[in-house]
């Protein structure tokens, strides 16, 4: 029986001809990543390895992005820590304020991962690099030091569901409306333990960034990774961002998948996930008189600057609702700096909204917008837990960019075509 | 390997590790500060009520969400013996492995077990015995893999250990 391209990618880390869903494995890695809360865990269960030398300097990303610039003092010494750690073993990928960026954005942009790589991070928003073609995943600590020491995870391979996307989506249908209707048809468990494999011809219409932000919430319904094929946009990418060599794996045709979804592109709404879970999806049309007291334009699933892009077209010449808060954080450094150069930092400013620097912030509830009791957020994050944001009593309704920077200028949650 | 035996604190479906420890305690580090905070955000008399031992029975997908190990180490140094749920989320599960926190998969324990009974857990069975009803329930077994991590205390034992 064929192998699906996550089967594919792990067998070949794995150094066997063929593996099959349920085997475990011991699979090489190409990349192990940490960020500042997940660090310094995986940097004391290190302390415990009898050998403590890190397995390859070149491949361990350490990004200080989540309470950095540092929150606190103790989101301080959690850095420091970590800074030493890096210094000590010559961490050739350590990124600091001025260097870092949100993680998930910044190892695309700095060519860290290619087509046909493994990846973990302790990070469950890992699985974004499944965009590039490439099997990453979202880990423990204990895993991240197991894996720094020994370049070395074990994995349970993965079964998969197949998602056939057809069709041109409209304007204003992003990836996040896409992902977002995907979750609210399977749940935040219709993908647990498996991966989530997106084909068909709708592909085509998908921008890079579209990828990233569909991948990047496979985690949100449960899956162990998310995966794209490979094609001319996926290596044109890589090209521009990354010295090295992309490996270019194909499902098999025999391929077995559990279940397949077909989604038709063109028909899809703008979306947006109600709280308390991101499977409470109505579309925008069916969301009724929601009036918000913050928006969040950001984060590993949409700080990418196609994201700042779309939101500063829609806010151009326009203001900011009186009494709404609204924040734009670039996701990088380099995304700072780009959407600066296209003015779209200007309209941000003019219309209202503060820009920050690159930081997880609010998106986990760390700092930079935390919500009071009662109050709403149109957040173009990826959770909207309870008490994600803030209080426990405060709500996250999750939305693509556009719908954010639409719900922006009204003070309720819009369609971006009425504004 | 030892048996649990405790009173339950019953939990719903997709409990997210936010609720478990909400990331504005994850500027630390330290187990006995992270189980100050456990289960604050559903349950804030969690902590108050919790007993050393105590087993905690959960619906689906328990754990979803954020791949915060601070999340089980919190249950552990809470005193959580067991968590039992019909489903975990899976990076949950490989921390909980990893870290030593011992966690059955049991749809029907999950169903049928209440909050407030007592409940004992042997890990070599896998037998879940509802001591208030009576009833037993077989939990789903871990491959050998799993089992070997398990019976090193964790994936850093186990790692040590194949050095050797």
């Amino acid at each position: 029986m064929g192998m699906t391209m996550t089967q594919k990618i792990l067998a070949k880390h794995a150094g066997l001809d063929h593996v099959e869903a349920g085997q475990l494995i011991e699979a090489d890695l190409d990349l192990v990543l940490g960020n500042d809360i997940t660090s310094p865990v995986a940097i004391h269960a290190m302390e415990n390895l009898n050998d403590k030398k890190v397995f390859d300097k070149e491949k361990i990303a350490l990004v200080m992005d989540h309470f950095v610039p540092n929150k606190d003092i103790k989101s301080a010494e959690h850095v420091k820590e970590v800074r030493e750690f890096a210094c000590e073993n010559c961490i050739t990928n350590f990124y600091d304020v001025g260097q870092m960026g949100i993680e998930h954005a910044l190892l695309p942009e700095k060519g860290l991962v290619v087509a046909g790589d493994a990846v973990i991070g302790a990070d469950s928003h890992t699985c974004t690099y499944g965009a590039l073609g490439a099997f990453s995943t979202g880990v423990g600590s204990t895993d991240m030091a197991a894996g720094m020491a020994t370049g070395k995870a074990w994995f349970k391979v993965p079964s998969a569901i197949k998602f056939i996307l057809t069709g041109k989506p409209a304007p204003f249908i992003s990836g996040k409306d896409i992902i977002l209707h995907i979750i609210g048809m399977i749940g935040v468990d219709g993908a647990l333990y498996q991966s989530m494999e997106f084909v068909g011809d709708g592909l085509q219409y998908l921008t890079m960034d579209d990828r990233f932000t569909i991948a990047n919430m496979a985690i949100e319904a449960g899956g162990k990774n998310g995966i794209f094929p490979v094609d001319d946009k996926t290596l044109e990418y890589i090209s521009e961002h990354s010295d090295r060599k992309p490996v270019v794996y194909e499902a098999d045709p025999d391929a077995e998948y559990t279940s397949e979804y077909t989604i038709d592109l063109s028909k899809l709404r703008p979306t947006v996930s109600f709280p308390h879970l991101p499977e409470n999806t109505k579309t925008v049309d069916e969301a009724g008189d929601v009036e918000i007291d913050q928006v969040v334009i950001g984060s590993c699933t949409n700080g990418r600057l196609s994201d700042l892009q779309i939101a500063a077209d829609i806010l151009k010449g326009k203001k900011v609702k009186k009494g709404l808060r609204v924040i734009v954080i670039p996701a990088t450094q380099q995304v700072y700096l780009d959407a600066m150069e296209a003015g779209y930092l200007k309209t941000f400013i003019e219309a209202g909204a503060v820009v920050s620097t690159p930081t997880c912030g609010p998106c986990l509830g760390g700092y930079m917008g935390i919500l009071a009791s009662g109050e709403k957020c149109v957040s173009t994050t990826n959770r909207n837990f309870v008490g994600r944001m803030g209080a426990t009593d405060s709500e996250i309704y999750l939305a693509s960019p556009a719908v954010a920077a639409a719900s922006a200028i009204t003070g309720k949650i819009t369609d971006p075509a009425n504004v | 390997m030892e048996s649990a035996r405790g009173t339950v604190h019953k939990f719903g479906d997709n409990v997210d590790t936010d609720v478990i420890i909400p990331a504005r305690y994850l500027n630390s580090s330290d187990p006995e500060e992270l189980a100050k905070h456990c289960m604050e955000d559903i349950d804030k008399d969690f902590v108050k009520n919790v007993k050393k031992g105590d087993i905690i029975v959960a619906e689906k997908n328990f754990g979803c969400g954020s791949s915060r190990e601070h999340a089980p180490i919190s249950i552990k140094a809470a005193g959580v013996s067991c968590v039992i749920a019909e489903t975990f989320a899976r990076i949950f599960y490989r921390n909980s492995i990893n870290i030593g926190l011992p966690i059955i998969e049991s749809k029907e324990a999950a169903e049928k077990i209440k909050n407030g009974d007592t409940v004992s857990v042997d890990f070599d069975s896998g037998i879940i015995t509802d001591e208030t009803t009576g009833e037993t329930f077989k939990g789903q077994a871990f491959p050998p893999f799993m089992q070997k991590l398990i019976d090193a205390g964790g994936l850093i034992n186990y790692v040590n250990k194949e050095e050797a």
